[in-house]
């Protein structure tokens, strides 16, 4: 391990005070993972700094003494994200949690990295407006990881990803210049360097405030929860709403090992002997939306839902959504580590993935509950395992490479919105060729020369593979 | 709790979701993830399996945690965070926190607000002494440089005026024969500071129809030793609480801190041969007083309170019993009273037993972001369950010089109902806060 240099812990305390730099291994310790827990790693010391000129201090003095550089927010990245696998000084931005200025005239708002998602809708619920992206965890994920994973949910399939909610931000680099880019509108001049820092998961720069697009919070919302005896028919069902036309505003499926665990804990009366059940909205005006509900109704009916429920006020569709956005959470209750996988397929192919993803579980004895954004095709296997069994946890590799090999094969991706963290650099490698890749390493470089920010993550970077995640023998390299 | 056997299993519940984050009050003021739920899981994992040494800071970190349980609430997992905190201030040799002040507070907190006599003593000392104008003369004067902060916040922290009462009878009869009946818990701090919330609860009881016993020989419940690490002292109260009010009437408190603790007596003595079942058995007979009440015949209160008033849920109802239903359903049979609610109701006030004398600055910031919150609502009225978070508030509110007046469910209900009053609308300038 590296030899903690007291010289700089000192330069740092300098500029974010002594007591906002934890040196003490027990509190390093707690910085060890995220969300993600396959692998661990300790930073050599963590900062809290409250301003985006300290923490361009912090940078200047990594880049002085040549250290790793790792951004966090919450911790809440499913794709290990924030471990310190080299060690390093991570960068926590949860103190920066200040909203700062709210501009409905012009449908932004200015908030620090640290500022938790949520938050930013209920600093304008009672204007009738909201901040539209919706992660599952966006009680406590925060502004910032959002903006670098370029953070989906819900309501992606109708109001669009992050990248379509930033219109500027305030970016420390590397060295610790600061620079700012876009805007309150569209389209600011000097190019559309921003989107490149979009889901960049703080390869280039870290973000330390950033402008959002406020959404109008539309007229009327119809929910409903739709019951089905087989995955098969709810995946059938789903293609077939695409395939209607039909753009709700979200479209959501949980099968029943999810259902069963989100009863455990919530007691909302769920179905447990259900195969699936799919959650679907739709909003706008209200003329013409109950139409539409029926409509929806009908689809689902065809093909094969048992009953399907309107939900009857806003207390209800806030359990519907309670129970979908804390579904990962539940599923501990199963009392095993888990593993969330990520892939994306396009809506038609969602039936066959998911009979693969059934026969690869049972192949490798592995329990799998699954949860997607139906609508967009993004599916989110949760692949459980006892961490003190090793073959469990070769096993969870293994099925992960399997499914994701899978995904591509169908036309998708490894990654809808999670990232690729620690946990995937491999994947991106088997998803681009050569080419496609060195030019990613290259823009890398251009901002980070000495790859200090976050380095092993996304692109290897030559570096050599964490020894657990890589693809198992009989999955070729 | 017995000591916990799975430990490794109960650890790994946790899956590092992070949805329990936002509501820790103490990451919340700290913004730290050594201050949350997760991180402290981290802590005592890392601390089982060897990984870290319990170092200052760790401990630190482990004792910040106010014992809310609002983490337990909001884990989809169902992370017995309690439990797991419990054990490990038990039994991982944890250093002490170095400073004087705990020490101290512990003084007053195991020889002191656990026996009702000692207390009454010391509070009337404190009286007297406030009575002479003392304490303000003190504070004035240069001398107040001496007197450890933490006995000015006490002194803060006692309410402006103590009723006289008449020491509790050992029952009230509700009237009919074939009553209904219940043992009151009557507990410490309670007694001695707001006796008046024991008298209403026992109208109120009455009223309903049901007889109220109050064993004399019953003590403290014991919360405040065992969440300090102290189990045996804890388990020694809890016998003597089984053995003073054993029978089958309903178990009945009214304060929230002791309801939770009495509730988990059959975990906490289930490793003792003789007690393990008449414990759990306790256990089942516990009941806070809003959800005994809320089960009985309807009382309709015949007088109107046209005001608007927050419901604040104490942590030690609304997380650790999940009584959240009962106390506003009771409430809203007031004709007139505009119940509204709290945005962040579910994070503590910062009370949590001793924790506002042992941590001053995150329970001062908690009051303080409580009391904001309180205020956005417009009320003029918080209603609770506990007297703990009845006093922290209360002095913050006194230290902001903006007083509000604070009640228990069933003193508000009490005066409802009180047949002895007209009807008049009521005013809550008219008491004393
Ligand atoms: C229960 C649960 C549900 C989830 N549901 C969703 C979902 O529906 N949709 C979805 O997209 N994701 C979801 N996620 C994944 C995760 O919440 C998102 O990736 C989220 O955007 C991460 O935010 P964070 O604040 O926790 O960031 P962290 O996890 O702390 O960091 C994530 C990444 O961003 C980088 N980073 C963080 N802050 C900054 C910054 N200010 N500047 C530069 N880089 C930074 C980190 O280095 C890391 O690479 C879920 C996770 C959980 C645990
Ligand atoms: S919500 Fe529960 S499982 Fe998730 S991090 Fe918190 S304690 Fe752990
Ligand atoms: S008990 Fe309260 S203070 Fe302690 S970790 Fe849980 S939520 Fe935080």
């Amino acid at each position: 391990m590296r030899q903690i240099n007291p010289q700089y812990l000192d330069e740092l305390r300098r500029v974010v005070g002594p007591q906002h730099v934890a040196v003490d291994p027990g509190e390093r310790h707690t910085f060890e993972s995220d969300a993600f827990t396959l692998v661990r790693g300790r930073p050599d010391a963590v900062v809290f700094p409250a301003s985006t000129e300290e923490v361009a201090g912090v940078a200047r003095i990594t880049a002085k003494h040549g250290l790793p550089i790792i951004p966090r927010g919450a911790g809440t990245s499913l794709a290990g994200g924030t471990i310190a696998i080299d060690g390093g000084v991570c960068v926590s931005l949860t103190r920066m949690r200040q909203i700062l200025d709210i501009n409905l005239r012009d449908r932004c708002a200015r908030v620090q990295a640290g500022v938790v998602n949520l938050h930013v809708s209920q600093a304008v619920t009672a204007q009738g407006w909201h901040y539209a992206p919706d992660p599952s965890s966006q009680m406590v994920s925060t502004v910032g990881g959002n903006f670098a994973t370029n953070a989906g949910g819900p309501h992606t399939l109708r109001y669009g990803v992050t990248a379509q909610h930033v219109l500027g931000a305030t970016i420390v680099l590397a060295d610790g210049s600061i620079v700012a880019l876009g805007g309150t509108y569209d389209d600011a001049p000097g190019g559309d360097v921003l989107s490149l820092l979009v889901g960049s998961e703080g390869t280039l720069g870290i973000a330390t405030e950033i402008t959002v697009r406020l959404t109008r919070t539309p007229a009327a919302i119809r929910t409903q929860l739709a019951i089905f005896d087989s995955i098969d028919d709810a995946s059938h069902a789903i293609s077939g709403i695409i395939a209607a036309g039909i753009v709700p505003a979200a479209l959501e499926m949980m099968d029943q090992a999810t259902l069963t665990a989100v009863e455990q804990w919530l007691r909302l009366r769920f179905p447990l002997d259900a195969g699936a059940v799919l959650i679907i909205e739709i909003d706008g005006l209200e003329p013409g939306l109950d139409r539409q509900t029926d409509r929806i109704a009908g689809l689902c009916r065809r093909h094969g839902a048992r009953d399907v429920r309107l939900a009857r006020d806003d207390a209800e569709r806030a359990q519907l959504w309670m129970a979908r956005k804390k579904s990962f959470g539940a599923l501990g209750r199963y009392g095993l580590s888990y593993c969330t996988q990520d892939g994306v397929v396009p809506p038609s192919r969602i039936p066959e993935l998911m009979r693969f993803i059934a026969d690869v579980g049972a192949r490798h004895r592995l329990r799998v509950a699954t949860v997607m954004h139906a609508g967009d095709g993004n599916i989110h296997p949760v692949l459980m395992y006892d961490e003190n069994d090793p073959a469990q946890v070769r096993a969870v590799v293994a099925a992960g490479y399997e499914i994701l090999d899978r995904c591509v094969a169908l036309g998708g991706s490894v990654t809808g919105e999670h990232g690729i963290g620690i946990e995937k650099v491999r994947h991106l490698e088997r998803m681009y060729d050569p080419d496609t890749l060195a030019m990613f390493e290259r823009v890398r470089r251009a901002f980070d020369p000495d790859r200090r920010l976050n380095p092993r993550k996304v692109l290897a970077g030559g570096a050599p593979c964490v020894e657990l995640l890589r693809p198992p023998k009989g999955i070729p390299a | 709790m017995t000591a916990v056997h799975d430990l490794d299993a109960r650890l790994r519940t946790c899956i590092h979701c992070g949805l329990c984050l936002e509501h820790c009050p103490t990451y919340v003021d700290l913004c730290t993830e050594m201050d949350s739920p997760r991180g402290r899981i981290v802590l005592m994992r890392g601390l089982h399996e060897r990984r870290i040494e319990p170092t200052p800071a760790v401990a630190q970190h482990l004792n910040r945690c106010l014992g809310c349980r609002g983490c337990e609430t909001a884990c989809p997992s169902g992370v017995r965070y309690g439990e797991l905190l419990e054990h490990f201030r038990s039994q991982s040799g944890l250093p002490a926190e170095s400073t004087v002040m705990p020490r101290l507070m512990a003084f007053a907190n195991f020889y002191l607000f656990p026996y009702r006599r000692r207390m009454r003593a010391a509070v009337a000392m404190a009286r007297a002494v406030r009575w002479l104008g003392a304490s303000h003369l003190v504070r004035a004067t240069p001398l107040a440089r001496w007197i450890p902060d933490w006995m000015l916040r006490l002194d803060a922290m006692l309410p402006t005026t103590i009723d006289a009462a008449e020491p509790l009878r050992r029952e009230y009869r509700a009237g009919p024969r074939d009553a209904q009946r219940a043992r009151l818990f009557i507990g410490c701090v309670a007694e001695v500071l707001r006796p008046r919330t024991h008298r209403a609860t026992i109208r109120v009881l009455n009223r309903h129809g049901c007889d109220v016993e109050c064993p004399p020989a019953q003590g403290c419940c014991g919360a405040l030793h065992l969440h300090a690490g102290r189990r045996g002292e804890a388990c020694a109260l809890a016998r003597a609480n089984i053995d003073a009010l054993h029978g089958d009437a309903p178990v009945i408190t009214n304060v929230a801190g002791c309801g939770a603790m009495l509730k988990q007596y059959g975990d906490l003595l289930a490793d003792d041969p003789a007690y393990a079942a008449p414990a759990a058995e306790f256990a089942r007979r516990v009941r806070d007083v809003s959800e005994f009440v809320a089960t009985l015949e309807p009382v309709p209160p015949t007088r109107a309170m046209p005001i608007r008033a927050v419901y604040h849920d104490p942590c030690h109802l609304g997380h650790a019993q999940s009584v959240r239903s009962a106390p506003r359903e009771l409430l809203r049979r007031i004709p007139g009273l505009q119940l509204v609610e709290l945005n962040d109701g579910e994070l503590c006030c910062g009370a949590a037993g001793i924790y506002n004398l042992t941590h001053p600055d995150i329970a001062d910031r908690l009051a303080e972001a409580k009391l904001r919150r309180i205020r956005d609502t417009r009320a003029e009225l918080v209603i609770t369950g506990n007297i703990g978070c009845m006093l922290h508030l209360g002095a913050r509110a006194r230290r902001d010089n903006a007083p509000i007046r604070i009640v228990h469910t069933m003193e508000l209900l009490d005066e409802a109902c009180d047949p002895r009053t007209a009807p008049p609308p009521y005013n809550p300038d008219s008491e004393a806060p």
